[in-house]
């Protein structure tokens, strides 16, 4: 072994990477300061960003929670400071919420209760719809969970005896949920334990719970509703035995539509004289704030995906009269600005329709945005449709499935996974259209803050009213969107 | 073919007889059998119809409504308050949406002639006027050569505006703007010299600012602008009941009938026949009219006759602060003037 070498012969041990390189010093190297343009460009943005933030921040957290006026404001903030007067919100942000819905000031119980819940119903109900990570029985605790809830609230013997049973129901359901795992669960079934019923059962009565929650009135009258559909599927299974499938639908659609259109009120009050459900019937006039703009956004996103996946394939469709009713609705509703559908239905409908009819002016919004949002989403399906390669639908043909079979298990599951982003934003778009309605003079969030500044305490603030109500809907907006987001990758089947 | 075309005509004409026999029953009959009074009010005008935190309607137009509710129905809260905004109102009182509206709009020619509408009366003159800042030293509307006006556009304001500086022989700029809470901001802001808008507003926009005698209105008035209550052409009727209901709130200051004597006043038949012909204790005036001999008592009970109202909703001692000026009695030399109850 010599002495003289000046090659190494071992192995450095490993030394930590410089402090220059690692953790908040290094990141900020990496990212901020990389070199003289990029410093000079941080520095520039922390000084923008602060003096932003030194304007907005004294403005926002000012004291004035409890102030009764605006001048009182000033008087907390002191003069020469401008700050926020939040006692606007204090003071007005259940009627922002609720609008007019009974609050029990004008006599009567206050019965802002039914908005809350059937709010919080939608979500047990979208729930299953919408995410797949949820078990069955969790869900059903969600709902009893609701519903003892609700009861709890009502009050009296019965709503406190049912509120706790229910909620007991939930614990005992939500308890065993938690205790067993998936793998125990399913033992348990294959050894013969009964499943809960599919929550989606709660998902299709709910569009009959919500608008008796809303509007009150017999229950009989949206059992009525619901019979409708039971008998126009009867109908269709009797006729279509004897006659066939397509004189069968035929004659359950106009069974189903004289059954609304004649019978449906004379069995809801038949029913009502035995047995008297009722809640307190509230006025579509009631309707505003928040409140009035989820109503119309839900429906419409609602309603406007099944309408829209029809269009879409009617204008894809051989057969020509479909294809030009098709064409013709969805080039003409979308040729026409949401606005002008909103005068037709406010204040044309009226003149044209003999005086005296009363029909409902928040029904009348709901079938124009609807419809507006349909043409839009046709298009938006329509894309999707487009995307999917010739040899799906070949591939279709070729296992000999029929039409609809080919598109509910083949066209579209891939092109409406296709097309979630264009849908979501449709719905995102459709759900801030509903301020539009402030111009027919409903009182949404945006024709209520114009209301409240007509209060001369309030008059002249703005900024907080418009910054209270941005800040709802970035709420709404914001997580429709990331819910899209969450859905794109779950649906994601392709393995980058 | 034949045979549908028939059918055809026979529907439209079965619609139309139907909507002649609905035309045919009068708007009184259909509010009292409705129980309710379908009133267009604003959606939010300070001081004349704005919902206070609990959704219950306030103000000066607002009390006109519960005053005929109170003559026609017995219950000044039987009102249906109909939000409109300035696009919606017309067609809502003539599609029978409503059965009438008050809602500060300006008794024109035009409205009252051409869109079919018939004013039952006024029951506030105002009239378009000039807000500057003190410090412009201004004290002339004729001294406002070359400003910058905030205007809200679409309006007869607008209009006006342009009237007034023409005749003076005067040139402005316009700084358009589309509601009254952008104006205060635009005007507070700096970007316009005058805000231009009805004397009211003005008044309530003023008295809104950190420092209200940092601005100044000036004392000329461009416009007539009388605002009052009006319903469809076509029913005679109905047009009375809202009139004489306006005019005995206003007969009613003028004899010194008010919330709280009335009641007594009403008990028996007093010295004055025209108090007695008024609240019903002689004559059979509401009998005329299709109502109860205690119409007018319940009206005026209903929030106070006319001057109780103006002090209540936008007068002196409110935050609005407006004078009565032209809105006197004619005995004081406003411009009040009720025809006789006879």
């Amino acid at each position: 072994m010599s002495d003289m070498s000046y090659v190494r012969s071992e192995m450095l041990p490993e030394r930590a990477p410089p402090a220059s390189s690692v953790g908040l010093v290094g990141w900020m190297r990496a990212n901020l300061f990389s070199g003289a343009v990029n410093s000079i460009l941080t520095i520039a943005s922390l000084v923008l960003i602060y003096m932003v933030l030194a304007a907005i921040l004294p403005w926002i957290f000012s004291p004035t929670w409890n102030g009764t006026s605006q001048n009182e404001c000033r008087e907390i903030v002191g003069s020469g400071h401008h700050a926020a007067c939040w006692g606007v919100i204090n003071d007005r942000w259940e009627q922002l919420l609720f609008g007019f819905y009974p609050n029990g000031s004008e006599g009567g119980a206050d019965q802002r209760w039914r908005p809350i819940v059937a709010f919080a119903l939608l979500f047990v109900a979208v729930t299953p719809v919408l995410f797949s990570m949820i078990s069955r029985r969790m869900n059903w605790v969600l709902l009893l969970a609701v519903l003892g809830l609700t009861g709890l609230y009502l009050g009296g013997a019965v709503g406190l005896i049912l509120g706790l049973a229910l909620l007991g129901a939930a614990a005992f359901v939500g308890f065993k949920a938690l205790s067993t795992d998936k793998e125990a669960r399913a033992a348990e079934i294959e050894a013969g334990a009964k499943r809960l019923p599919n929550p989606l059962i709660f998902s299709a009565i709910y569009p009959f719970i919500a608008p008796w929650l809303l509007w009150g009135g017999t229950v009989w009258l949206p059992i009525a509703a619901a019979l409708g559909f039971v008998i126009g599927y009867y109908a269709f299974v009797f006729i279509a035995r004897a006659l066939g499938s397509l004189v069968g639908i035929i004659g359950a659609v106009v069974i189903a539509i004289v059954w609304w259109l004649f019978l449906t009120s004379g069995f809801a009050n038949l029913m009502d004289s035995i047995l008297p459900i009722s809640l307190e019937a509230v006025e579509s006039r009631k309707f505003g704030g928040f409140m009035l703009s989820i109503t119309i956004g839900v429906v419409a996103i609602a309603c406007s995906l099944p309408i829209g996946i029809v269009l879409a394939l009617g204008r894809q469709s051989d057969l020509m009269i479909v294809k030009a009713l098709c064409v013709g609705f969805i080039e003409f509703i979308r040729g026409v600005p949401l606005i002008t559908l909103l005068f037709v239905a406010s204040t044309l409908l009226n003149i044209f329709m003999p005086p005296g009819t009363n029909f409902d002016i928040i029904l009348r919004v709901l079938i124009m945005v609807t419809l507006f949002a349909s043409a839009y989403m046709a298009e938006t399906i329509r894309g999707g449709l487009a995307a999917l390669p010739r040899g799906q639908y070949e591939a279709a043909d070729a296992l000999g499935l029929d039409y609809w079979k080919a598109q509910r298990l083949i066209i579209m599951p891939q092109a409406l996974k296709i097309s979630i982003p264009g849908i979501v934003s449709n719905f995102i778009g459709v759900f801030k259209d509903t301020t539009l309605v402030s111009i027919i003079g409903l009182l949404d969030p945006l024709g209520l803050s114009n209301a409240i500044r007509a209060d001369q305490a309030w008059n002249g603030l703005v900024w907080e009213l418009y910054g209270f109500i941005a800040l709802l809907f970035f709420v709404f907006c914001f997580s429709m969107s990331r819910y899209s987001m969450y859905l794109e990758r779950r649906l994601r089947t392709d393995h980058r | 073919m034949k045979k549908s075309a028939f059918l055809g005509a026979l529907t439209v004409a079965s619609i139309a007889a139907s909507a002649a026999v609905a035309q045919d029953a009068s708007t009184l009959d259909q509010v009292k059998e409705r129980g309710k009074l379908n009133c267009g009010v604003a959606t939010g005008v300070p001081g004349f119809a704005a919902p206070d935190a609990n959704g219950r309607w306030e103000g000066f137009d607002v009390s006109v409504c519960r005053a005929v509710a109170a003559a026609v129905l017995g219950d000044s809260d039987a009102v249906e308050f109909i939000p409109t905004t300035g696009k919606t109102r017309f067609t809502a009182l003539a599609s029978g949406e409503i059965d009438m509206l008050a809602r500060n709009t300006t008794w024109t020619f035009s409205r009252d002639v051409d869109l079919k509408f018939e004013f039952v009366g006024v029951n506030y003159y105002d009239g378009q006027g000039f807000m500057v800042p003190k410090e412009m030293g201004v004290t002339s509307a004729k001294e406002l050569d070359g400003a910058t006006v905030c205007i809200q556009t679409g309006t007869t304001t607008e209009l006006n505006l342009a009237d007034f500086f023409r005749a003076n022989d005067m040139s402005y700029e316009p700084v358009p703007i589309e509601t009254n809470a952008e104006a205060q901001q635009q005007y507070l802001a700096g970007a316009c010299d005058v805000y231009t808008t009805d004397a009211s507003g003005l008044a309530a926009t003023r008295s809104t600012f950190e420092d209200p005698s940092s601005s100044v209105i000036l004392p000329e008035i461009i416009s007539k602008e009388p605002l009052g209550p009006l319903v469809r052409h076509g029913d005679n009727n109905w047009g009375d009941v809202v009139r004489w209901t306006l005019n005995a709130l206003i007969s009613s200051e003028e004899l010194d009938i008010t919330s709280t004597n009335v009641g007594e006043m009403s008990a028996a038949a007093g010295d004055n026949p025209e108090i007695n012909r008024l609240l019903g204790t002689e004559g059979n005036l509401g009998e005329m009219l299709g109502l109860d001999a205690e119409w007018a008592k319940r009206a005026i009970m209903a929030n106070g006759n006319y001057g109780e109202i103006f002090a209540k909703t936008i007068g002196e001692a409110t935050p609005i602060g407006l004078a009565r000026g032209l809105n006197a009695q004619w005995t004081d030399g406003g411009l009040l003037y009720s025809p006789p109850f006879r």
